[in-house]
């Protein structure tokens, strides 16, 4: 029988109880969400686990709500199990302030430079990740510039007059 | 004929089968010929420029085009485009420059040997174009002098040749000493280069 996403809940919840929370379905990909702390724990349950094996990391990337305070943060992992052709996504919240999430280098070595570049647009830190430094802006940037407390247009700007854009 | 753009709907007919350049001013008797050493050297510079393409975009696919047969850059002695920076005379700067593409293009112009010019095509390297982000570099003049600029988006092969033409004038009217000057010495050190 393939694995079904109510077979993955019941998994999920039969080893993490109430810490694996905000169960959703967009789209038919199963969605949930645990504590900060516990992210390696989960990926290394589902990694393991003989019945889950979600053994392929797709994606990892951040996104930033500014108005959710105290998880300003998120970080999902996209996971592929690729025996029973399943993904699921999996997110954890964190402060904008403290933004130190365990790195996941050490299950798949193809977190590296997507860790690098999270933090390189989103400035997560990721605890003991081996090269964290920017991956694909300038070395001399002194900002993360997909955080949403920049305007679109770059501020540090006084070549383009303003008259011929139409804001004078 | 008369294709739809303000460049070539005046039928221009062949003068001569071979187009030799002007001679440049001068007294001449029989067996001589006397001229300023400045205007030689400039006739000789300005129709055999080397190009090196520096191409990043859509506007290198333009500037192929302006390579290619119909339209001929070699008419005006730029045929031969070398890839190597120390052997040409003529930057062309094609595309968006990302902030991280900055110290390289600076790296190029530094590496060519003087005389030598930089010409941006398009409204990118001029400006940044359409780019108003926190990665690209708003026009390459913020990194390297620039001589001519190509307006458009990305600018026809015409509007290239113009560009070249432009910059044939500039070479052919250059003053010998104008690189020993304290003007051009001033521009450099602006750009912090030497």
């Amino acid at each position: 029988m393939s694995l079904t996403n109510t077979r993955i809940i019941q998994r999920l919840t039969e080893k993490f109880g109430e810490q694996v929370t905000a169960f959703s379905e967009p789209y038919g990909m199963l969605t949930f969400e645990a504590p900060k702390e516990q992210n390696l724990k989960v990926l290394n349950f589902l990694y393991d686990d003989e019945e889950l094996k979600f053994r392929f990391l797709t994606d990892l990337q951040a996104v930033h709500y500014p108005d959710d305070k105290g998880r300003e943060l998120a970080v999902v992992y996209h996971l592929h199990n690729l025996v029973d052709n399943v993904r699921i996504r999996f997110k954890v919240f964190t402060d904008v302030n403290t933004p130190d999430v365990y790195t996941a280098t050490g299950l798949f070595s193809g977190a590296n430079w997507m860790e690098r570049e999270t933090y390189d647009f989103y400035g997560v830190n990721f605890v003991g990740h081996p090269n964290l430094k920017r991956i694909l802006n300038v070395d001399e940037m002194d900002y993360f510039p997909m955080r949403k407390e920049f305007p679109l247009e770059d501020q540090s700007r006084i070549d383009k007059d303003d008259e011929m854009f139409g804001r004078g | 004929m008369g294709r739809p753009v303000s460049y070539n709907v005046n039928l221009k007919p062949l003068e001569k089968d071979i187009s030799i350049a002007n001679m440049p001013e001068g007294h001449q008797g029989e067996g001589f010929f006397a001229t300023k050493l400045s205007d030689v050297v400039g006739l000789a510079r300005k129709n055999s420029i080397w190009p090196l393409p520096f191409a990043t975009s859509c506007c290198g696919i333009e500037f192929m085009a302006t390579m290619g047969s119909h339209y001929d850059l070699a008419r005006f002695g730029s045929e031969r485009v070398g890839f190597s920076p120390r052997q040409c005379d003529l930057l062309m700067v094609m595309g968006t420059i990302a902030k991280k593409m900055g110290p390289i293009v600076k790296q190029v112009y530094l590496q060519m040997a003087e005389p030598r010019w930089v010409m941006a095509v398009g409204a990118c390297a001029s400006s940044g174009g359409i780019f108003d982000t926190y990665s690209v570099l708003q026009g390459i003049d913020q990194v390297v002098p620039v001589d001519v600029y190509v307006p458009g988006c990305p600018p026809r092969p015409e509007a290239i040749i113009d560009g070249v033409m432009r910059i044939q004038d500039l070479i052919g009217k250059e003053s010998l000493r104008r690189r020993n000057g304290e003007r051009y010495q001033q521009l450099l050190e602006s750009y912090g280069i030497q």
